[in-house]
């Protein structure tokens, strides 16, 4: 069984400001594990601007946001990086079961800081009546595809939801020479940042219906229109407001869950109780954040708190 | 045009064509099957439950009623000789009120007229011993321990590829489109022409039509809707047996299902669909079904669902049709197989195989018949250690491609290898794609990796053939 200090799971924004507070507090044998083949975590398919406004004080993208924190970890001599590095186990005494390709690994950590980010939710979370045909993604799946895939996924997009995403992805699509016919909120407000409702929407005349809701997915193969309705203040359908929009797409933008599977694992359910000590949990798995600058100073807390409890251990 | 020679040509690739189809390449005879979609299984069969019914839900003197009882005895052998998943989980038809004893005792008595193993009548004590999340206000059930549970898929899958193993040859994406008899038979599908001694109508939904090819009319087939809607696999142990309530003239009710998976589902609807195509599921079916199973277990929640779909059953009046059409020498129907069609399928196979028998067709058994298959790792179903014995052998079983369900690159890869063509098709092998994520982080990944097998440019992958590519087109392209 190997045996490190610090362990910190995901090394995207909340996992590198973490590693980098704590080494910075003097942990100095910290191992940084992701899954995935490179640093950064989801920053690297948020090519728009908009990050570290608050942070750095200037606007980056998110890949050049990123990259300012892989400069140092990569720089840091006590932090060591394994990526391909996939957690399928742990445990209450902080042992992870890993798997990277050729190899299981156990690791037990004297301190374990979780930093595994979120995920979207889904059209099968909100219950989006209709047929199951290609075409439907998650926002960030579609954005997955145009910016590290370079595949366009359609041609004709409904936006269910108005979460950033959605709306950073209506911009991308349009600036790709899709047409956004429009986007769906249930809400009488806009889940995401007024500014990307102004730069994604308003100055493209994309159309956000608020107090609507899709009430049918249709298309066979592959997705070919909505039914789109009207609802009232108790989210009910208000009869004879039902319309159609064809397309061949829908993107679905309806919110973030914290990934709090692995300390499952170990039993732990809630982060604002956690019993096992010497666990941390940091960035959008303890809460989703609307800013990475606010994901970075909530990691950079727990980075700094690991290094306390290590040093109470001595 | 090709025009290949058959001694049997089955049509329809589903659990009751691949399981006849398996049965016949027992014997030396020259076999084929035709499916219209991409892949086997992606007709009725992929929106079944997976239950193995011990045969409590059919009168005495039916078809239904024999083949199902039949099947669950046969059902394990196959199993065993497949490497395919079966566990006995056991079924509780639960009542709530004193006036119910009565029904539940004449279903036991059905049961036992058809030789159903081992039921009874169970208690309150019982329940609260056996099956701790179950209503507190149910008093009694009927217990019928040789239900069992098994991956609807996995069984298609399985048997046709050791049907293939045994020269059965299987053509997807062969839709027939005609049915003339010479000396033969002449199958017309979409891509060219099959001859064949025998024929076999095993179409599920399109039976009907098939039938009508050959010039029979009195089969219709009413596609009947069935929403199932799958939890969360941190559910897995809520319920240890399928639970049932009293079923009503026209369904089974809404049952709390264990799936061989390890999420549990709940469901189905029935109610007749718009069309043989209508997949769509409701938000009326979905408040039914809650409601509905609430009652067998309360503590289900609208969040705990992560996924739902719909299947059609091929309903035919209440019983399977399954006979030899005397004015059609050599044409077999075996249609209106609901359920419990996917228990009975060994059970209709070897009824199959008997009626070609009676109707001239000779079987010698065949010498090289090879009854095993090398059974499918799946990471999510087998201890650590045997995962670390697996890294061993091949790294890429290390390599995770979907995080929900745990499936390595290894395994997509050998999906592929034997015989998925989409991703639908990856998604019921390997469950990539299933968990609650829907595949919002693999899908890039399991898209690159059947590009690089089946070699065609990734936007040419399907989410389940021709006309659902994923994607549109290359950034830029046209």
């Amino acid at each position: 069984m190997i045996k490190r200090d610090l362990v910190i799971v995901g090394a995207g924004p909340a996992g590198m400001a973490a590693a980098l507070a704590a080494h910075d507090a003097g942990v100095k044998d910290i191992l940084l594990l992701d899954r995935d083949q490179y640093l950064g975590g989801i920053l690297n398919q948020c090519i728009h601007t908009g990050f570290g406004l608050q942070y750095f004080k200037e606007e980056l993208t998110g890949p050049e946001y990123a990259e300012r924190f892989i400069e140092r970890v990569r720089k840091a001599s006590g932090i060591e990086v394994s990526l391909q590095t996939f957690v399928v186990n742990l445990t209450k005494d902080k042992v992870l079961t890993c798997l990277k390709p050729g190899a299981m690994l156990e690791i037990k950590a004297k301190a374990l800081i979780m930093a595994t980010g979120c995920r979207e939710r889904t059209r099968e979370m909100i219950f989006v009546p209709g047929s199951r045909p290609a075409g439907i993604f998650p926002a960030g799946l579609a954005q997955k595809l145009i910016n590290i895939e370079g595949l366009m996924p359609g041609n004709e997009v409904v936006i269910i939801g108005s979460g950033d995403i959605g709306l950073i992805m209506a911009r991308r699509f349009t600036l790709e020479g899709a047409r956004v016919k429009a986007v769906i909120e249930i809400e009488s407000k806009t889940r995401g940042l007024v500014r990307n409702v102004v730069q994604c929407l308003e100055d493209f005349d994309i159309p956000l219906y608020f107090r609507h809701k899709v009430s049918e997915i249709c298309g066979q193969d592959r997705v070919e229109k909505v039914r789109v309705v009207e609802v009232d203040d108790g989210y009910r359908e208000k009869p004879g407001t039902e319309f159609e929009i064809t397309c061949d797409t829908v993107l679905v933008s309806v919110g973030l869950i914290p990934e709090n599977e692995i300390i499952e694992l170990a039993g732990v359910y809630d982060v604002n109780n956690i019993e096992v000590p010497g666990l941390f949990v940091c960035g959008n798995s303890f809460k989703v954040y609307d800013l990475v600058d606010s994901v970075t100073r909530d990691s950079e807390k727990a980075g700094k708190l690991a290094a306390e409890y290590l040093g109470s251990l001595k | 045009m090709s025009l290949k020679r058959y001694d049997v040509l089955i049509i329809g690739g589903g659990v009751t064509g691949v399981s006849i189809a398996r049965e016949l390449s027992r014997y030396r005879l020259s076999i084929g099957l035709l499916e219209k979609e991409a892949e086997l299984a992606f007709g009725v069969s992929k929106s079944n439950s997976g239950i193995v019914h011990p045969g409590t839900h059919n009168p005495p003197d039916s078809l239904k009623g024999r083949l199902c009882v039949e099947g669950n005895w046969l059902m394990r052998e196959v199993a065993r000789d497949l490497g395919v998943h079966f566990e006995e989980v056991g079924e509780l038809v639960v009542i709530f009120k004193e006036e119910e004893r009565k029904e539940l005792l004449r279903i036991k008595k059905d049961a036992e007229i058809l030789g159903v193993p081992g039921v009874r009548i169970v208690d309150r004590a019982w329940l609260d011993e056996h099956e701790p999340n179950l209503n507190s206000r149910a008093i009694a059930a009927l217990y019928a321990p040789t239900a069992g549970i098994i991956s609807p898929y996995r069984l298609v899958y399985d048997l046709a590829e050791n049907a293939k193993k045994n020269w059965v040859e299987i053509h997807t994406s062969h839709q027939v489109t005609g049915i003339t008899r010479k000396d033969d038979f002449e199958v017309c599908t979409d891509q060219g022409v099959f001859r064949s001694r025998y024929v076999i109508n095993a179409a599920g939904l399109f039976a009907d039509e098939i039938a009508n090819m050959a010039g029979i009319t009195d089969i219709k087939i009413v596609p009947w809707k069935g929403e199932e809607f799958m939890l969360d696999k941190k559910k897995t142990g809520l319920t240890r047996q399928l639970l049932f309530p009293l079923p009503t003239p026209h369904s089974k009710g809404t049952l709390f299902i264990r799936t061989s998976d390890g999420n549990p589902m709940i469901g189905p609807t029935s109610y007749e669909a718009r069309s043989k195509t209508d997949l769509s599921t409701t938000e009326k079916g979905l408040n039914e079904v809650l409601k509905n199973v609430r009652r067998l277990v309360p503590s289900v929640n609208k969040g705990d669902i992560i996924a739902y779909f719909a299947g059609l059953r091929p309903k035919a009046g209440n019983d399977f049709i399954i006979r030899h059409e005397g004015s059609v020498p050599g044409f077999v129907n075996v249609a209106g197989i609901q359920s419990p069609g996917l228990t009975a399928a060994p059970a209709i196979a070897l009824m199959v195989v008997d009626l070609l028998r009676k109707n001239g067709l000779e079987l010698r058994k065949s010498p090289t018949f090879q009854k095993h298959r090398q059974p499918t790792e799946h990471l999510f179903a087998i201890p650590f250690s045997r995962t670390k014995k697996l890294i061993k052998q091949d790294s890429a079983y290390a390599d995770i491609v979907c995080r929900c369900e745990m499936v390595s690159a290894k395994e997509v890869r050998d999906a592929i290898k034997r015989g998925a063509r989409t991703m639908d098709g990856i998604k019921f092998r390997t469950r990539a794609q299933a968990g609650r994520c829907h595949g919002g982080f693999c899908t890039t990944r399991l898209m690159k990796i059947l590009s690089q097998e089946l070699g065609v440019p990734v936007s040419e992958v399907t989410k389940r053939g021709k006309g659902s590519e994923m994607v549109k087109k290359e950034r830029g392209g046209k």
